[in-house]
């Protein structure tokens, strides 16, 4: 008798996959037959089978330890529970900001709508990876994706070449990463991460340093930390808002996870050198970010800066290397997304057709014209600068604690002398709105109330989670250990 | 008698020369797109090399799925290019240069 293939109820911590699956295919063809005659229901439907999918995950992927399925090529754990509810979240949200965007720029069609969620599948797939095979696939999935998703706007000229770059250098990452994970297969015989995690636990060829350096090159890569950020800027500038918004939130989390998973799991044998590999970036990205920042006069750009520097941080997390090192890592990743999608957010609020409101001459007096949206963004750039009461603060502190408890004094150093050198160009964003006279010309801004309303909850979750910082932080303890 | 150093040897090779093809190509976009593709092949000669070396079949498994990957690949980015071309009427690579700060 053959056995059965698999146990249908040790697929349920699977579902949110499965359930996403079926969803794409759902919008798919919802888009096909109805779309045309109904331009935006597509996304009212995605939105809802985001909280759907959310509401299924909640209810069957809550698994209470670690669970590995598909023959090793899928992992279920709290953490990977976690990282996929924020992801939901962030993908609903910043699809919920971009609506109104899309529409004026006569792109709001149901396949963004289609490749949103096929890049949340490549996230959740690299979230949930426990082999060299399922991490690839979760990355391409992601990046394809999103690569179409920049050249989104047929019309415009700066978004095909931003995607253009975007695509080769991307593309070249993801040959580094394939060249390297075929040295560590060749290497320890196994595609599967806790089989060459036992394997480099012994003592192993030392061509797997070869291996790890590429796959070290593609991570730094796709989470963009200097020296191999050039995309990002070009990217976040060229790409339409929304998806500056898309890319610079969810997509975050999987790269986060890419890095637990391949180094900290899969490569914890050679963690001393990936620590030494990733050191000199780390620094390299909070000071090139940081600097290169202060001279920017777009808004867009000036946050893809903001990200290469908050990367840093989130490395130094890896860096410190333990428990209290990655947690806070987690944290720090979660705090900056909710901050980004903010941030992204009033952009899109304060932009109208034909004007992108994308340089910060744009934001002068904006306090003038519109209080309130003046008052969230100055939340956000307080955070992002981790100035106390908000939450930014917590995360930067969890890092330097970690770094401390591990020695790393200089590194300390460094990263709070950077910090010093960022509050400068969040503040100058602070400065325009309140202090600076608008010009005349300026238009009004935009967004339903409902927008309104999101975007004012999101800034007013960056306060409270900065006055009550124990519960995110308490479930990012409890996640990682 | 080809050994595994040979096989190895060939996919570095390969593999430098796609590097040195992206970095070095000025000219045209749809070079870049067969640099790309080579960077792949590269890697996938390294997983046949190792799983006929290991005696393990997961490695050609794996190129299977490149190979799917690489022509998902492809379609995007000569989708992207033909959106390039309609605006620009040129895939030089030189031309790529309005973004900058």
């Amino acid at each position: 008798m053959p056995e059965p293939m698999m146990n249908l109820h040790v697929m349920a911590a699977a579902i949110p996959e499965i359930y996403l699956t079926a969803a794409i295919c759902v919008v798919l063809l919802f888009e096909a037959f109805v779309g045309s005659k109904r331009p935006g229901a597509t996304g009212t439907l995605t939105l809802l089978m985001l909280v759907i999918g959310a509401a299924v995950t909640v209810a069957f992927a809550d698994v209470p330890q670690r669970m590995v399925l598909f023959d090793g090529n899928y992992i279920a754990d709290p953490l990977a529970y976690v990282l996929k509810l924020a992801a939901f979240l962030a993908v609903a949200v910043s699809l919920l900001y971009s609506r109104a965007y899309l529409q004026s720029r006569d792109i709001l069609k149901g396949e963004y709508y289609v490749l949103a969620l096929s890049a949340l599948l490549g996230i959740f797939v690299l979230i949930s990876a426990n082999s060299l095979l399922t991490v690839y696939l979760g990355v391409e999935l992601l990046a394809l994706s999103v690569y179409a998703m920049v050249a989104f706007d047929r019309e415009s000229g700066v978004a095909a070449e931003a995607a253009m770059k975007y695509f080769v250098l991307g593309a070249i990452a993801s040959g580094m990463l394939l060249y390297g994970m075929s040295i560590i297969y060749g290497l320890t015989g196994t595609l599967n991460l806790d089989g060459i995690a036992v394997a480099l636990s012994a003592p192993h060829n030392l061509g797997v340093i070869l291996g790890l350096t590429f796959v070290v090159v593609a991570v730094a890569f796709k989470m963009g930390a200097v020296p191999f950020h050039m995309w990002l800027p070009d990217v976040y500038e060229g790409a339409p808002t929304s998806v500056t918004l898309f890319i610079g939130t969810a997509p975050k989390i999987a790269y986060f996870a890419l890095a637990l998973r391949l180094l900290t799991h899969g490569l914890a044998g050679v963690k001393v050198d990936w620590t030494a590999m990733l050191t000199p970036l780390a620094v390299l990205t909070l000071v090139i970010g940081n600097t290169v920042a202060i001279a920017q006069s777009n808004l867009k750009r000036m946050l893809a800066y903001s990200t290469i520097a908050n990367v840093g941080f989130i490395l130094l997390g890896f860096i410190a290397g333990t428990a209290s090192g990655y947690t806070a890592a987690l944290y720090y990743t979660l705090v900056y997304i909710l901050v980004a999608l903010g941030s992204f957010g009033v952009i899109i609020l304060a932009s109208r057709k034909g004007f992108e409101a994308d340089r910060l001459e744009d934001y002068k007096g904006l306090y003038r014209r519109d209080p309130l949206l003046a008052l969230a963004m100055a939340m956000l750039m307080f955070s992002t600068a981790g100035v106390p009461p908000f939450v930014g603060f917590w995360a930067k502190l969890r890092i330097f604690q970690a770094l401390w408890e591990t020695h790393h004094l200089w590194l300390v150093v460094i990263a709070a002398a950077t910090s010093v050198v960022g509050a400068f160009y969040y503040l100058r964003v602070v400065k325009l709105m309140y202090f600076d006279e608008a010009p005349e010309t300026l238009p009004a801004t935009a967004g339903s109330f409902g927008v309104r309303l999101a975007l004012g909850l999101n800034a007013a979750a960056v306060f409270v989670l900065g006055v009550l910082p124990a519960p995110l932080l308490d479930l990012c303890t409890r996640v990682m250990h | 008698m080809i050994t595994l150093a040979d096989m190895l040897t060939l996919s570095g090779v390969l593999f430098a020369l796609a590097v040195a093809g992206i970095f070095l190509n000025r000219k045209n976009v749809i070079l870049l797109l067969m640099c790309v593709e080579l960077l792949l092949l590269a890697a996938n000669f390294n997983f046949i090399a190792f799983s006929r070396m290991l005696g393990d079949l997961t490695g050609q498994v794996f190129v299977f799925f490149v190979l799917t990957v690489a022509a998902a690949e492809s379609a995007i980015g000569l989708a992207i290019l033909v959106v390039l071309f309609r605006e620009r009427r040129s895939i030089n690579v030189e031309d790529l240069n309005t973004l900058k700060g």
